[in-house]
């Protein structure tokens, strides 16, 4: 690799500090007390705690998996503190309210909540740490039934819907990390719209760890009922730390007849430094039911941050003609490692799903791609289409693509298409000779390569997406 | 053409350049004032296009002696990219395809960068368009083009003039075509031709390394230089053009260490 190209990579990360604001930590390790506690602070039915229970007795039974393509030394469960909440936390009723230091932390992580995502008509529900901090929007946004909190919020003024939902797209037993989060998660968003709602603006949370060594158990839940149309955003960000961090998250989707969601991420997290020292271990459980017939989930995804990844956002396809879409970025650069993908599982007749995925390895990183698709004997008439492509910037990264096809029905179509790349000295050389230096040209190779999945995200958010990875790996299509 | 009182646009001496360890330049001069038209002729491997390369500034290739002076300022220091904002323009023998890049994007680009080095205003997207069509007339091409990956899936008759097109948009003050007249047939080969004598005005300079005399009847030089191993062995006008189509290069070698022999 050239020395341009190095650097360009190399680029350190912009969103490294952390904010001094007290916090409210539990102290490390994981027992039955530590699980009462969370459930005593957040002031949770007996219910709710019966489920993080359950989920804790599941999760000590199980093992972590050891199939992903990832290599790390092995976590420490009892090394982790639980709960970690800013202290003040009185009710805001404006964003006057909010400490100003946290404000400042969006402002340098580029979230004006202030006027900017106003003037945008983004309502942007803040979580740092693992407390939401405030919800704009809300009262727009409930004319029309919609509820859009935090889970702890909804846990209290929606437990109805919140025990309806939780835990019916993911079990609490599904995985290591899944029963983990049901176990102890903090907080997370809530979303439900009515039916025969169209959500009139897309909704967007922040998320955003902030103290050193929590662990950080986010969960969401998504429903759109009949006819209901939602677009859902998830930003992440996170300061630099020199040890790991564990990210567990779970992330529930319901879609009933004709109801259509769209969950986009831009995911940042801090990697680690450029010999693999620290960053945030990011395995996160997202999958969608599309319960109804006519439904449609649709997930999208740029990663570029992590050190590990280890992240599957999935479909179920259980209603008729329903649609499950993935479309995905994956970036990896200095000792990053991703092991990502869907599985899209056709139970439904006449299901369709799409999978674009696109991996950019750069670094001595290592990205894989690994998908299932499964058609259900049932689910007759289905159709798959995957596009898997990957690019290479230099020659110590790793490309990986497993593909997983099960179809247990004649009547079903499934394609695959994959493909390898690199960016080359002599691509580089082309556009410098038109005058273009090496970053605009990296720039616009890979934002070339993504453009089917940036074609996919809200507008403001693929504007961030294509500013980040530029910032990130530019130059490192090789 | 030439010019009475031309400037010297480019002005190279005692040029050599390795690649790999090998020498492939061994003292290569040549003078280049505006508003001429030079060909650079020989056989393979006499280090035709190894010399178009380096002038643009290719990391391939190491220059372990010499100078090239463009207007005075010394092209070796300029990178690449400086080079070619400098008003260094290489038309490549194969333009390499870059998938996913829109070609109006990437001709925008390259525009822009360019203006905005020469103190002028950008065109936004719209404006590029009408800009960017015009300059495609030129060339006899289709618009659909605009919307293609850059070079991806072109014949290599659509290649050639997709790099003909951004010497139009450029205006360069030294475009150097290398073998632009590989792989076209003779209706593309006239229509490029044709584009680049339009090109040519008495401010800039045109260089074309080619094999072949068959470009030279379009596109007719000033000046044909004679290249064999590593530097400039013969130069003449455009006559000595053709007595190479009917006698090959043999004779000019031989003739040539005859000459530096009886000198030595």
């Amino acid at each position: 690799m050239s020395a341009t190209l190095q650097n360009l990579v190399n680029q350190p990360y912009k969103h490294g500090f952390v904010t001094s604001i007290e916090s409210d930590v539990a102290p490390k390790g994981l027992t039955t007390d530590t699980i009462r506690m969370i459930s005593a602070k957040k002031k949770e039915p007996e219910w709710l705690l019966e489920f993080r229970l359950k989920s804790y007795e599941a999760w000590l039974k199980m093992d972590e998996p050891a199939w992903p393509n990832v290599h790390y030394p092995k976590i420490d469960f009892q090394a982790i503190s639980y709960y970690a909440a800013p202290k003040q936390k009185p009710k805001l009723k404006s964003m006057d309210e909010v400490d100003p230091e946290l404000l400042r932390t969006f402002e340098k992580l580029g979230v004006p909540l202030h006027e900017r995502m106003a003037l945008a008509g983004v309502a942007v529900d803040v979580i740092f740490d693992s407390v939401s901090v405030a919800t704009t929007y809300k009262d727009k946004l409930a004319e029309v039934g919609i509820i859009f909190c935090s889970m702890s919020e909804a846990v209290l003024d929606h437990p109805e819907l919140v025990k309806k939902y939780l835990g019916t797209v993911i079990p609490t037993s599904d995985n290591f990390y899944a029963a983990l989060n049901s176990a102890v998660f903090t907080d997370g968003s809530f979303c439900y719209i009515p039916k025969g709602v169209k959500c009139p603006m897309d909704l967007s949370t922040y998320f955003r760890i902030n103290t050193e060594e929590s662990g950080q158990f986010e969960r969401t839940l998504i429903v759109a009922e009949e006819g209901a149309s939602v677009s859902y955003l998830e930003g992440c960000t996170a300061p630099a730390f020199s040890s790991n961090q564990l990210h567990a998250a779970v992330v529930e989707l319901v879609a009933l007849d004709n109801a259509d969601i769209k969950y986009s991420t831009v995911q940042n997290w801090y990697a680690g430094d450029e010999k693999g020292i620290g960053g945030i271990y990011n395995f996160v459980t997202k999958r969608g039911l599309a319960k109804g017939v006519n439904s449609r989930i649709s997930w999208t995804q740029v990663e570029t941050g992590s050190a590990i990844t280890w992240k599957y956002p999935s479909c179920v396809l259980l209603g008729d003609n329903s649609v499950g879409e993935f479309y995905s970025v994956a970036v990896t650069n200095h000792y990053q490692q991703a092991d990502t993908g869907t599985k899209m599982i056709h139970i439904g007749k006449n299901t369709r799903s799409t999978i674009v995925s696109k991996g950019i390895s750069a670094g001595h990183s290592n990205n894989s791609y690994r998908g299932l698709v499964k058609i259900s004997p049932s689910a007759t008439g289905a159709r798959n289409y995957s596009q898997c492509d990957s690019m290479l910037v230099g020659h110590e990264s790793g490309a990986h693509t497993f593909p997983y096809i099960q179809v247990a029905n004649n009547s079903s179509q499934v394609e695959h298409e994959a493909s390898t790349s690199k960016i080359g000295e002599d691509q580089l050389f082309y556009f410098a000779q038109r005058g273009i230096d090496a970053e605009a040209a990296v720039s616009m190779i890979i934002n070339g390569f993504c453009k089917d999945v940036f074609q996919q995200l809200p507008m403001e958010f693929a504007v961030e997406a294509t500013a980040l990875l530029s910032f990130k790996l530019e130059g490192s299509v090789g | 053409m030439i010019y009475q009182d031309s400037k010297i646009l480019l002005e190279v001496n005692g040029l050599c350049a390795n690649v790999n360890g090998t020498e492939i330049l061994k003292g290569l001069n040549l003078t280049v004032r505006s508003g001429e038209i030079h060909a650079i002729m020989g056989p393979n491997g006499s280090g035709k296009s190894t010399f178009s390369k380096i002038l643009a500034g290719h990391s391939a290739y190491e220059v372990t002696g010499g100078t090239v002076m463009l207007e005075g300022q010394n092209l070796l220091d300029l990178a690449p990219e400086e080079r070619a904002r400098a008003g260094v323009f290489l038309a490549f023998q194969y333009p390499i395809e870059i998938p996913g890049v829109v070609n109006s994007q990437f001709l925008r680009l390259t525009y822009n960068t360019v203006q905005t080095h020469r103190g002028k205003e950008e065109l936004d997207p719209l404006e590029f368009d009408d800009f960017v069509r015009e300059k495609m007339k030129l060339l006899e091409m289709n618009p659909d083009f605009l919307e293609r990956s850059v070079n991806e899936g072109f014949s290599g008759g659509e290649k050639k003039r997709n790099e003909i097109l951004q010497m139009a948009m450029l205006d360069p003050r030294l475009a150097i075509l290398d073998e632009t007249d590989s792989g076209l047939d003779i209706d593309a080969l006239r229509i490029v031709a044709n584009g680049v004598n339009q090109l040519a005005n008495k401010d800039n300079a045109i260089v074309l390394v080619t094999h072949y005399q068959r470009l030279l009847n379009y596109i007719v030089p000033d000046f044909v230089h004679v290249m064999e191993a590593g530097r400039i062995i013969k130069t003449g006008g455009k006559e000595l053009a053709f007595e190479l189509e009917s006698r090959g290069y043999d004779w000019v070698g031989v003739e040539h260490k005859a000459a530096t022999g009886a000198a030595a």
